[in-house]
């Protein structure tokens, strides 16, 4: 059992970031991505996720200068330079407003709710945003 | 009357509670995340539909433009610009924001 755990330690470990807000309104979605890029530098494991609001982050064409803050939807764009490609999009919360999973941002894997239960049963950490 | 809904209606009730009290001939602006009741998607087309006869609805364009949701708006919905957000204002009376 120690040995299973020392063994865990010496690893990067399975991060997941559940992004569940909307982009802008809020700082949630911007400081998720700061904290990938961070998980990023340290070599881990790092699945992203997108749900409910969440998904609208990952919308194409996002023009942020009359409100003046930092456009940073390129950013995701970049992750794929970190190594980050496991985006993971919920089926439901993209249906339920009408986003097609095709003319998102960045290729993203779309699953079912269950299948994303699965995903965040694996990880080590889940981070919530 | 004005209403000002500024959260998703996706994640709160505000959008659906302003629709259920406003009086006809009233007006609600949509800012900030409240924009995402102005495009299509389920939570939204067709309550925005149903009471666009009673009702007169905005949406501040930068708000819709720096969520991407350009071209994604519900018909019948007028964007406004800041000006046109004070003009909203200045011209009721009364103003309920639904926090």
């Amino acid at each position: 059992m120690a040995e299973a755990t020392q063994a865990k330690k010496a690893g990067p470990k399975k991060f997941a970031l559940v992004n569940r807000r909307a982009p802008h309104g809020t700082i949630y979605a911007l400081e998720a991505l700061e904290v990938v890029l961070i998980a990023a530098t340290f070599d881990q494991d790092v699945s992203l996720v997108f749900l409910d609001d969440g998904v609208y982050a990952l919308v194409k064409g996002q023009k942020t200068t009359s409100i003046e803050v930092k456009n940073f939807s390129p950013t995701f764009r970049a992750l794929d330079d970190y190594d980050i490609n496991k985006l993971y999009v919920e089926r439901e919360s993209l249906q339920r407003r009408g986003i097609d999973a095709e003319n998102l941002l960045v290729p993203v894997e779309v699953l079912d709710a269950k299948q994303i239960g699965e995903l965040l049963a694996q990880q080590d950490v889940v981070l919530s945003f | 009357m004005l209403h000002i809904v500024n959260k998703s209606p996706y994640e709160c009730s505000g959008l659906q509670s302003c629709l259920r009290v406003a009086q006809p001939g009233s007006a609600v602006l949509l800012i900030e995340d409240g924009v995402y009741g102005a495009s299509a998607g389920e939570a939204t087309e067709s309550a925005l539909r149903g009471a666009r006869g009673k009702l007169r609805f905005y949406a501040l364009a930068p708000d819709i433009e720096a969520r991407g949701m350009q071209g994604r708006v519900v018909q019948g919905v007028e964007l406004v610009d800041y000006a046109g957000f004070v003009d909203l204002v200045t011209s009721h009376e009364v103003v309920q924001s639904w926090l």
